[in-house]
């Protein structure tokens, strides 16, 4: 448990560097780009919760946020392609 | 029991800074091809340290169980299928919809093969019921 300091500093950082692609990207799917990746990184943030609060219930919550998630993406994907 | 721990951690050490590689590439590539590439690589590749190690990691506790490593493990395997199919969705739904490629880049295989495909139509009308269309629309 000592170094999870280190770990979430390097997953704010991540977050951080995705926020300025989401804020600044030039068009849509870069925008829609950097939140696939900040859900993937949410996905592993809420199984590194799950052990620190030593609660197994957290990595079911992160499985249903992980299928959510890729529907999400498979959803706007449809969209920009004009076919939903 | 110990060693276990010491083995979680570094894998998710190693998985955090994947996270951070793979946001890097997002910041650091040109275009939106070039950055789905980098970033959705090292993000599945990071997701995979994190959650294997996550489950290794508990086992080492002392409330850890074989039930952690099975769920982080139903969980890795889960993103490791659905992470590229997304960012295949998402990228083709770039191309179809304009984006042009960075003007450093040289090969563009898609459009060879749709000319490809489109010249075939244009030759040999009556073959073309026979391969299915690519796309599935409802046109």
């Amino acid at each position: 448990m000592i170094g999870i300091n280190i770990y979430l500093a390097l997953i704010a950082i991540a977050t951080l560097l995705s926020m300025y692609r989401v804020f600044r990207g030039p068009t849509t799917v870069d925008r829609l780009v950097a939140v696939d990746i900040m859900t993937t990184i949410t996905t592993g943030l809420m199984v590194l919760f799950a052990l620190y609060y030593q609660r197994m219930i957290f990595l079911d919550v992160a499985l249903v946020y992980a299928i959510l998630a890729f529907g999400g993406v498979i959803a706007f994907a449809r969209y920009l392609e004009g076919g939903l | 029991m110990n060693a276990l721990a010491a083995i979680g951690e570094i894998l998710v050490l190693l998985g955090t800074f994947f996270y951070f590689l793979s946001a890097l590439g997002l910041i650091r590539m040109p275009d939106v091809y070039n950055r789905m590439q980098t970033s959705t690589k090292s993000a599945t590749l990071g997701s995979l340290g994190v959650l294997v190690g996550v489950g290794i990691w508990a086992l080492g506790t002392d409330f850890g169980s074989i039930p952690w490593l099975t769920k982080t493990v139903v969980i890795a395997v889960f993103l490791l299928l659905t992470n590229p199919i997304s960012a295949h969705a998402l990228i083709r739904a770039a191309y179809k919809s304009g984006i042009p490629l960075w003007e450093g880049s040289v090969v563009d295989r898609y459009r060879e093969h749709l000319e490809a495909k489109e010249k075939e139509k244009v030759e040999a009308p009556e073959g073309a019921e026979e391969t299915p269309t690519e796309e599935g629309g409802e046109e």
